[in-house]
């Protein structure tokens, strides 16, 4: 059932993506730069957290959960540290995802060659 | 030497020969509708070379020697070549051409850079100046992402209006002498910027330079809306096309006989995915030296007008919010007995 939840919410996030690629004339980039704020402001309002709850990875997995994730470690670190909280909250929540990121996306690079899809 | 009948457009009357052609293409372009006119096609877009820039460089050797070739000549005999490609300094162009110690003139016209190549090409022909000059450009798929878009590796996706940038390097032998396609009329375009700022949808920022061009052609040649049996742009795309064939007829450019694209015909555009069609300097260079040269020698064309057309920006200048400046030049090509 849980599955059914991630489907539903993970494939409504990419279909609001899908409709501005194909109806407004932003490019990708922006559309994800909207996405993470989008996250970050979701976050702050309590309402994306309760996306999490109810959808699982459907919610984490999309870059609006990633906006979420450095909203929330900015609020927990200023909580313990004050103002530098809020420098160093965004990227300890997300240091994990980040790391990941530049390591796997390395590894990948040195063992594959880019080529041309939809070469037919 | 050549006469002036306007602004833009030059009536060659010494008739500059096309002798040779050659063209080689993608496996994309090859697996598309006028595959079987192209010399050779190649299926590794590395063509065995370390990136993609080296691809290029050596499709438009490649296509150089062909050319030669099929002209029985060497680069000895040529006196001028004049190439471009869409790159950071035109580096396809000029690492392709490096040994051939040719005296060479690089251009840039976007992929508007076939029609001004052959321009200025069958000029030097008509001016005495050469006995022959070489015409050629490339572009690539691959590297022209990297160059206007994204890498590849970035796993960018398409927008609906966008068009494909074809592989391929597609070039002529522009002579004095022979029975070949001839250089009639030369219509050098104008810069027109309509404010379009869509760097996606550059068929509607090329279409109002198309319809300038082909305007200027027909008013001061004074020939007649059907000379031609096609008037064939380069890349304006299917939207890019309807746009053109609108601004025409507003114009009174009521064109009979065909109104063509070479970016509409170099794919099958449900079959291949390419959305709005091909586009890139190669798109009208190997649709000229491939289908349309092959159609004129048999005389199945008689006389085609070849209206290749390019956008004049680059992605700074986009990001700097600036509209899209684009051109056309148009070269008309008729077998003459």
């Amino acid at each position: 059932m849980e599955f059914i939840r991630a489907f539903i919410v993970g494939g409504l996030i990419c279909v609001i993506g899908q409709i501005l690629i194909d109806l407004t004339k932003l490019t990708p980039a922006r559309i994800m730069v909207i996405f993470v704020v989008a996250g970050v402001v979701l976050g702050i309002l309590g309402i994306y957290p309760a996306l999490v709850e109810w959808g699982g990875a459907g919610a984490t997995v999309p870059i609006i959960g990633f906006g979420n994730v450095l909203a929330k470690g900015v609020i927990e670190d200023v909580e313990k540290r004050g103002l530098l909280g809020a420098f160093s909250g965004g990227v300890r929540a997300g240091s994990v995802g980040i790391a990941a990121a530049v390591f796997f996306g390395y590894i990948m690079a040195l063992i594959s060659k880019p080529k041309a899809k939809n070469k037919n | 030497m050549g006469t002036r009948l306007g602004k833009q457009t030059l009536r060659l009357d010494s008739h500059p020969v096309i002798q040779a052609w050659a063209s080689i293409a993608g496996a994309k372009e090859g697996n598309g509708p006028l595959g079987r006119y192209f010399d050779e096609v190649i299926q590794d877009e590395y063509f065995g070379e370390k990136s993609f820039e080296k691809a290029e460089s050596k499709l438009l050797r490649e296509t150089l020697a062909k050319i030669l070739m099929k002209g029985k000549v060497s680069a000895g005999d040529i006196q001028y070549i004049f190439a471009g490609d869409l790159l950071n300094q035109c580096i396809a162009a000029s690492y392709g051409i490096r040994e051939s110690e040719i005296p060479f003139f690089g251009l840039y016209g976007a992929c508007s850079t076939m029609g001004e190549a052959l321009i200025l090409g069958s000029l030097m022909v008509e001016g005495g100046f050469a006995e022959r000059t070489v015409c050629i450009t490339s572009s690539h798929f691959c590297s022209a992402e990297k160059q206007f878009r994204f890498p590849l590796e970035f796993g960018n996706q398409r927008p609906p209006m966008s068009q494909w940038t074809v592989t391929g390097s597609g070039g002529v032998l522009v002579g004095n002498t022979g029975d070949g396609p001839k250089i009639v009329h030369v219509t050098t375009g104008k810069i027109v910027d309509m404010g379009v700022t869509d760097a996606n949808d550059m068929g509607a920022a090329m279409a109002p330079a198309a319809c300038d061009t082909i305007t200027a052609h027909f008013t001061e040649t004074g020939l007649a809306y059907d000379y031609y049996d096609i008037v064939i742009t380069g890349d304006l795309g299917i939207h890019g096309k309807n746009i053109c064939k609108q601004l025409l007829e507003e114009n009174g450019i009521l064109i009979q006989g065909i109104l063509e694209d070479c970016g509409t015909m170099i794919y099958d555009t449900e079959a291949q995915k390419t959305y709005c069609g091909g586009s890139g300097c190669a798109c009208s260079a190997i649709v000229l030296a491939g289908y349309l040269l092959d159609k004129l020698s048999k005389k199945e064309l008689k006389r085609i007008l070849l209206v290749c057309t390019g956008a004049l920006h680059s992605p700074s200048s986009i990001q700097q919010g600036e509209s899209i400046p684009a051109i056309a030049h148009a070269v008309g090509i008729e077998m003459i007995s």
